[in-house]
């Protein structure tokens, strides 16, 4: 009977998924614990596949500038990974193309290959909406929607598709909760998001990446513009976030990197220096300019 | 006193005399015309259709020319915007900053701001001879149309010209396409939309020379889209140009309605548009 009745109705799009966060318990101990997630569709990858980047012989000319030379570079999985380097040479451009935004610049040239779980997103064609979707991207200034608080996290759910209201409720919630956020707007969510705080709005931007499921999470300095206990928050929840996303962060103060870094890559002038893990590249770095930079003969 | 303290006095003398000149030419001209028009106004004028001696001072009204206005005005403004906004959309979204298509587009709106509506009025005239047509409705609604499309252009274009691209930005990562941005874009420049929106009403409802050979001019409320239709502009310059003094007092109180009408939307229209800016990022 229950077979003859389903062949009439459309499965029902369900998918529990696991998440893991980390908490103080009473003791003040710190304990990670599996929260099962229903996550009411599955038109998202699940987060819990591999996920690779690996840029081969990327360079980017925009008009007659040379902005990256020749990129090599593989980003480990689950891991905070920062790019560090002086001003100007080629942190955000380099974020930038790993979803491909630069496409919107005027006179710019890509020549190489970003392989994203093996896929080369740079010449393979590939669909533009489906790879920038599992890069969610932070950008240096919180930058919400102009809707309400609520419509900022949905927005992302709304354009791939799903539009029933329970469901965009609970993923909301989930969201907002996973930013830190829930509690301080869960009875405020109808109103604009540019009432909100500057740190609760580059925390919003966090849960509206987060809502899209991506795989990537790219932070173009995104603590910069922020207060220090607000950066401080979004510092604390990339460290959780690692547990499920691989983050990427481009950022200026060496400080926050040498805190939360899992692992760096040093650019000077568009091409990478200096890459490995934190411990190695904070303790013993090859290069010289490396050296100097991390002593602070530049910034 | 040293020269530059009394500088600045004389200056800003000077500037708060200007403002108040505004002023006063704002008071001077609703005084005049609601002082002229208050006597010939009453609740038959706005109520009834023009009776057989209307213009020679017999009994009768103008409902004929406020419905025509507002059928005019109306349609023409919900015409304006299903062209307008697409235009905006591409010019921001689609198109790059220094881009050559936009530029040159931009130019052509000027230009067609600049043209006086009087031109308007005979292009769509030749127009209609050339298709057979008659003074209509729909003639009128046409050529407003084209009367206020650079209007709409032209000032929500200013305020899409201010538009952050970081909020581009955003709604790309997070995996949107060009056209899904639309609803994030008309968001942001919804206060633009309804500045243009009120700003052209104001200068389609007002306008007598586009509609004059267009629309025509009739006693009657037009029952479908080929008749022609009377509009409030019209119905001052008909009345004034009488010899008779009463008629010539109906065309204030025409005058006053207009003013009436212009006023009632240009302030509700202030309450939406703030309304609407709240969710504006500064």
């Amino acid at each position: 009977m229950k077979s003859l009745f389903s062949a009439f109705v459309a499965p029902v799009e369900t998918e529990l998924r696991t998440v893991y966060r980390t908490e103080e318990n009473a003791g003040g101990q710190t304990v990670r614990r599996k929260i099962r997630f229903f996550r009411p569709d599955y038109k998202f990858v699940r987060n819990d596949t591999e996920s690779e980047l690996i840029v081969s012989a990327l360079n980017v000319h925009i008009k007659d500038n040379h902005i990256l030379k020749d990129v090599n570079l593989t980003i480990p999985e689950k891991k905070i990974t920062c790019i560090i380097g002086p001003s100007g040479c080629g942190k955000t451009t380099l974020l930038k193309t790993l979803n491909r935004l630069t496409d919107s610049v005027e006179g710019v040239k890509i020549t190489g290959k970003i392989f994203i779980n093996g896929e080369d997103i740079i010449n393979s064609g590939s669909e533009i909406t489906r790879i920038r979707r599992k890069m969610g991207l932070i950008s240096q200034r919180p930058c919400p929607l102009p809707m309400s608080i609520f419509d900022n996290v949905a927005y992302g759910c709304r354009i791939h598709g799903i539009r029933n209201r329970r469901k965009l409720r609970m993923i909301v919630k989930h969201y907002l909760d996973a930013a830190g956020l829930w509690d301080e707007v869960k009875d405020r969510l109808r109103t604009p998001a540019v009432r909100l705080s500057i740190g609760q709005q580059q925390r919003l931007c966090l849960a509206r990446s987060l809502a899209v499921e991506p795989q990537f999470i790219l932070a173009d300095e995104a603590t910069s513009a922020l207060d220090p206990i607000s950066s401080k928050i979004i510092e604390e929840l990339f460290v959780k976030l690692k547990q499920n996303y691989s983050i990427v962060m481009v950022t200026h103060t060496l400080r926050q990197a040498l805190r939360i870094a899992d692992h760096v890559v040093f650019m000077y002038l568009g091409e990478i220096i200096e890459t490995g893990s934190a411990d190695y590249v904070f303790n013993n770095p090859q290069h010289e300019l490396t050296k100097k930079y991390l002593s602070g003969a530049f910034s | 006193m040293k020269f530059k303290f009394l500088e600045e006095k004389i200056f800003k003398m000077l500037m708060i005399a200007a403002t108040l000149t505004v002023f006063a030419f704002v008071i001077s001209i609703v005084y005049t015309i609601a002082e002229k028009g208050w006597n010939a106004m009453s609740w038959s004028m706005i109520s009834k259709l023009p009776g057989g001696g209307f213009y020679i001072g017999k009994e009768g009204g103008f409902l004929n020319a406020i419905v025509g206005s507002l059928y005019i005005v109306g349609a023409s403004t919900v015409l304006g915007l299903m062209i307008s906004i697409p235009v905006v959309f591409y010019l921001t979204v689609y198109l790059k900053k220094r881009s050559k298509t936009a530029y040159i587009a931009r130019i052509a709106y000027d230009v067609l701001f600049g043209i006086p509506s009087i031109v308007y009025g005979a292009f769509g005239f030749t127009i209609m001879i050339y298709f057979g047509l008659r003074t209509s409705l729909l003639g009128g609604i046409i050529v407003v149309t084209l009367l206020i499309i650079p209007i709409f252009i032209r000032s929500m274009d200013e305020v899409a010209r201010q538009f952050p691209r970081d909020i581009l930005d955003a709604a790309y990562s997070l995996g949107a396409t060009r056209f899904e941005t639309i609803r994030v874009v008309l968001r942001q420049i919804a206060p633009g939309i309804a500045t243009a929106t009120l700003l052209s009403v104001g200068r389609a409802i007002g306008d007598a020379a586009s509609v004059m050979f267009t629309a025509g001019y009739t006693d009657s409320i037009p029952s479908s889209l080929s008749q022609p239709a009377a509009t409030l502009p019209l119905a001052v310059f008909f009345q004034l140009s009488s010899p008779i003094k009463e008629v010539q007092d109906r065309a204030y109180a025409a005058a006053l309605v207009l003013t009436i009408i212009v006023l009632a939307l240009s302030i509700s229209g202030r309450f939406i548009t703030n309304r609407f800016s709240k969710n504006k990022l500064q």
